[in-house]
């Protein structure tokens, strides 16, 4: 069957599927199982309306029981078991054989580092870019440009990026445009860019940074424009100079929404994989922490440790997932 | 402590769309001047130019003598409250007040000393360490006038600044800021507001704008008693202005005009001989209105009445080519409904335009 026609019907049967059950299941709640007639009318109605909101949750409690919840314990149990003892349970062994492993110290390491630097410049860039295009005629367009990385997959962009880090022997022409512009300006030979230990690391942050400025930005311009003109007009008349408006009155009026957006791209970085798997890999000291699970669980075939790295980024991820959410909620009120 | 003198100010968006034109005034020092009109009428535009949160566009704004036209806002002395209050909101009390003082880099000392001053003037002594949030609005205004006050300007400047607040709390801080302006009789005040009580009871002299210009300047009741113009008197005053048409049948010290609807007004306003058949508006506010069972300036059946305790409004049913006439008699006259009425007025407080314009001024 060709492709297009397969994906055709996907949708019609997932997207009619979805229909039906919730159309059918209604129809058999009201009408066979709690019928809103007879002696119990009133009686029924009411059991029909207990129901209902957990007939229609009743999918994605499943979708995330199945594909959320029940991961978590099974990967918590993998990680207490070991593979080459058929499964057997080991306890806190795979732990102390990853914590042993330079690997994953470079991993943490590094993941720190992203952890750092990610959130803290595409906040900063974001924010820029909103101020900036705020009185603009042209900042919508320059909004949507600084937007459109964010359409792009994670692996297409460490693909594109690859080819602004490429490196060709010094008689080819460079088709990345660093090692293009650095010959231009004198240099003798081309660098490979993503064997750099250490500072390799700030060319796989750039392709994140690229693409989460933009919804930085976003939301911290939707953000801006909330603050009341008044106040800004207020500190004009008490002398406030541009700087001053901008980090004493605008950035804490908007500082919550700073912190959702901040902590939002920080679980993004603490989950970074595709950047590094498509782009070194995690050689030349550039290793993550999900890189390094994926390697342990689908490379080496371990999935004690990969379970074990598994939980440590979920560890990691927690507390900021729950002041982010705390957050989001705050602002919303 | 500063007089200002605006000089054809006028105020253009967008190269083309004329807001304001021909503003002339002289403000003394000391003076409270409250800017009134209707909505659009660019009231809070013109205070927005003094306090040069506007650009002006032409003309010339001087503050104690000194062209501010390109002076930025915080250079003019001037403060201004801000008719949603516009505290900072991540801010205390007391930080609101000093953030100006602050800016100007004021030592901690004499920031202190100042706040601690306004808050007592204001009452706010006890919410300095308070956020904005956890005030009232009325404790929001008063904070919003403290942090003028800290900064001791030449001109305060109020942007309809208790259009915020319920009924009962705009009468109270209306009287602050009565009083307010009593304790500090140097200090010039320039006032927007839509409300004609807030207007008369406050101002030293109003502006009233309309049609891109001023309409009339003068005390709250020059303006009421002596208007200029046909906008003017039906502006000022509620229920507004009765305006009847007719024609000037003799001249004099007392003008006598024979009115469309039938009635004789005689008014005191002097006219020329040359004036006689003039068609005129004939103005008579409707608590001026007088029953009589002798010569009437109008005559009508009584449609609605109103009895509102202090006073009783009657609204008469628009005779064939009539307008809808208004009176106003002191104390409770509900049994007057159905009724026809002679209605007079002294001739004293019979007004007469021609052509929009007050006989009064020419």
């Amino acid at each position: 069957m060709h492709p297009a026609l397969q994906g055709l019907i996907t949708i019609i049967v997932g997207v009619g599927g979805c229909v039906g059950y919730y159309y059918l299941s209604n129809q058999f709640l009201d009408k066979v199982l709690f019928p809103a007639r007879g002696a119990n009318a009133g009686r029924n109605i009411n059991r029909a309306n207990m129901i209902r909101p957990w007939l229609f949750l009743a999918p994605a409690l499943f979708a995330l029981g199945l594909y959320l919840a029940y991961p978590v314990v099974e990967t918590l149990r993998l990680s207490l078991t070991d593979r080459d003892a058929g499964g057997a349970f080991v306890g806190g062994a795979n732990y102390a054989q990853m914590f042993a492993e330079p690997k994953f110290w470079e991993a943490m390491r590094n993941n720190m580092l992203w952890l750092i630097i990610v959130p803290a410049m595409s906040t900063a860039f974001g924010l820029l870019a909103a101020q900036l295009t705020d009185r603009l005629a042209w900042g919508n367009i320059a909004k949507s440009l600084i937007f459109m990385p964010m359409a792009i997959s994670f692996v297409g962009a460490a693909v594109i990026w690859k080819l602004v880090y490429d490196t060709r022997p010094i008689e080819q022409d460079q088709i990345g445009i660093l090692n293009a512009i650095l010959l231009s300006l004198g240099a003798e030979e081309p660098r490979t860019w993503l064997t750099i230990p250490f500072w390799n690391n700030f060319f796989l942050m750039a392709v994140l940074i690229w693409i989460q400025t933009g919804f930085a930005m976003v939301i911290l311009s939707a953000a801006l424009r909330g603050i009341p003109e008044e106040t800004v007009e207020a500190a004009i008349v008490d002398g406030a100079n541009p700087f001053q408006i901008f980090f004493r009155i605008k950035i804490p009026q908007i500082a919550g929404t700073i912190v959702v957006v901040w902590t939002t791209i920080t679980i993004v970085v603490l989950k970074v994989f595709d950047i590094v798997f498509a782009m070194t890999n995690g050689q030349w000291e550039t290793q993550v922490l999900a890189n390094y699970m994926y390697d342990k669980l689908f490379r080496a075939n371990d999935w004690g440790v990969g379970s074990a790295a598994a939980m440590i980024i979920m560890l990691l991820v927690t507390p900021i997932l729950v002041w982010n959410v705390y957050n989001a909620r705050k602002e919303m009120k | 402590m500063a007089n200002l003198l605006l000089r054809n100010i006028e105020k253009t968006y967008g190269g083309s769309v004329n807001v304001l034109k021909d503003i002339n005034l002289d403000i003394k020092t000391g003076e409270l001047i409250v800017f009134v009109g209707p909505s659009g009428c660019g009231k809070s535009t013109l205070l927005r130019m003094i306090a040069g949160l506007e650009k002006i566009t032409d003309g010339e704004l001087q503050i104690d003598g000194v062209l501010v036209n390109d002076i930025p806002p915080s250079e003019r002395g001037i403060a201004m409250v801000f008719q949603s209050y516009a505290l900072y909101p991540h801010m205390t009390v007391r930080d609101n007040m000093a953030f100006a003082l602050k800016l100007a880099r004021k030592s901690p000392a004499e920031i202190d000393a100042a706040v601690t001053a306004a808050a007592e003037k204001l009452q706010l002594t006890e919410y300095l360490d308070r956020l904005p949030k956890a005030l009232s609005g009325g404790q929001r205004q008063r904070v919003a006038i403290g942090r003028s006050i800290v900064r001791d300007p030449k001109v305060y400047l109020f942007d309809e600044p208790l259009s915020n607040l319920d009924a009962a709390l705009r009468v109270a801080t209306r009287i602050e800021i009565a009083e307010l302006k009593e304790q500090m009789p140097d200090s010039t005040m320039i006032y927007v507001t839509h409300d004609q009580v807030e207007a008369m009871t406050l101002a030293s002299r109003i502006v009233v704008l309309a049609n891109k210009g001023i309409a009339q300047v003068g005390s709250p009741l020059e303006l009421y008693e002596r208007p200029e113009n046909e906008f003017v008197a039906q502006f000022i005053g509620s229920p507004q202005m009765n305006l009847l048409p007719g024609e000037v049948i003799e001249t004099g010290e007392t003008t006598v005009v024979r009115l469309d609807g039938g009635g004789i007004a005689r008014s005191g306003v002097p006219t020329r001989d040359g004036d006689k058949g003039l068609r005129v508006n004939v103005g008579v506010r409707p608590e001026d209105m007088v029953p009589t069972d002798g010569e009437a300036l109008f005559e009508g059946d009584v449609n609605i009445v109103e009895a509102l305790g202090e006073v009783t409004l009657l609204y008469f049913r628009p005779e064939a080519g009539g307008e809808a006439v208004i009176g106003k008699l002191g104390g409770i006259h509900a049994d007057l409904k159905g009724q026809r009425l002679r209605m007079t007025a002294d001739p004293s407080r019979v007004h007469i335009f021609a052509d929009g314009q007050s006989l009064l001024y020419r």
